[in-house]
């Protein structure tokens, strides 16, 4: 059972990959498809365990976009 | 699931206009995260300045007025002695505050207003497209410095926020960078404690943020936040600069 997840809004991202950076356990990656502005956005994935997330907030933190939420619990 | 992170109130819910990687959002994040905490939304006044961060009352959902180039503190110093009880506070760049605006920076901070300034330090002129700001780091390329800036025939960068230092009226001082999750944390810290001290009338507070701006850099993003954390803060070291508010250290 994953401790967190992550909702990234697709339309609000423009690919800058700082989440994607900061991610301790690399659980987002940028999409292969555009959003509506053309930007390629990050995109979440719990991984094959299911379990990446740990809620650490990093992501968040450093979106300059305020794309991500986080849940914990 | 427990929802753990969600944008500020005091944020409106518009994209920004911002490049991608920008560190303007995320000091606007900050600011408004700040506003919420404290409780200050409906009595808050903001400033923006000239520069990309005009459009700022897009993005804050708080009362701002708009000041000529340079002069936010001067506006935003008019808008506190009418309206004691309102948080005024100004969100400035470089070019902004340290350039055509020095005269007025230095003579609010000397006065000691009660405000708070936010000053947003990327180098460069952002909104014109690259051009050297005070801040520009030597050797940094721009488009009125092609081979980098020569200290010779340049000057050397302007450390704003250390001038102020030397202002009687000045209170607390603090550089702080986005560059890293942890700086954005210490970031924060400074910007509530700058806010502070305007709501316990003790003075001037600044807060100094060495934010990246990749497009005009020409960079990517990640390069330029780590840029940003290991080449700017060479020139401009991040640190209380001036702490005269008597609160205990945290």
């Amino acid at each position: 059972m994953a401790k967190g997840k992550i909702t990234i809004d697709r339309e609000k991202c423009k690919g800058c990959e700082l989440c994607v950076s900061v991610c301790p356990k690399q659980c987002i990656a940028i999409s292969t498809g555009l959003n509506d502005k053309g930007y390629y956005p990050a995109e979440f994935s719990q991984g094959e365990e299911g379990d990446c997330c740990t809620a650490c907030t990093l992501c968040a933190l450093t979106c300059p976009d305020i794309a991500i939420e986080v849940y914990r619990g | 699931m427990k929802k753990v992170f969600e944008a500020p109130k005091s944020l409106k819910d518009n994209l920004f206009h911002y490049c991608p990687g920008c560190g303007h959002s995320i000091i606007h994040r900050l600011v408004a995260e700040v506003i919420d905490e404290l409780g200050i939304q409906e009595r808050t006044i903001g400033v923006p300045p000239a520069g990309c961060a005009v459009l700022a009352y897009n993005y804050f959902d708080v009362d701002t007025g708009e000041a000529p180039h340079g002069r936010a503190l001067a506006v935003a110093t008019g808008i506190k002695r009418v309206l004691a009880d309102h948080v005024v506070f100004t969100y400035q760049g470089d070019g902004d505050i340290a350039a055509i605006g020095t005269a007025e920076s230095i003579h609010a901070a000397n006065r000691g207003e009660k405000v708070t300034a936010i000053f947003v330090n990327n180098g460069t002129y952002g909104m014109t497209g690259g051009q050297m700001a005070p801040t520009t780091l030597p050797g940094m390329g721009s488009t009125t410095t092609p081979g980098g800036r020569d200290v010779v025939r340049d000057g050397a960068p302007l450390d704003l926020t250390q001038m102020l230092a030397e202002a009687k009226g000045s209170v607390f001082l603090e550089r702080v960078s986005v560059a890293t999750p942890k700086g954005i944390r210490k970031a924060k810290k400074a910007i509530k404690k700058a806010f502070q001290v305007q709501l316990d009338g003790l003075g001037f507070a600044l807060v100094e943020v060495l934010s990246p701006c990749p497009t005009n850099w020409k960079m990517d993003p990640v390069a330029a936040y780590e840029w940003t954390d290991k080449e700017m803060t060479k020139i401009f070291p991040v640190k209380v600069i001036k702490d005269i508010t008597g609160y205990d250290k945290d």
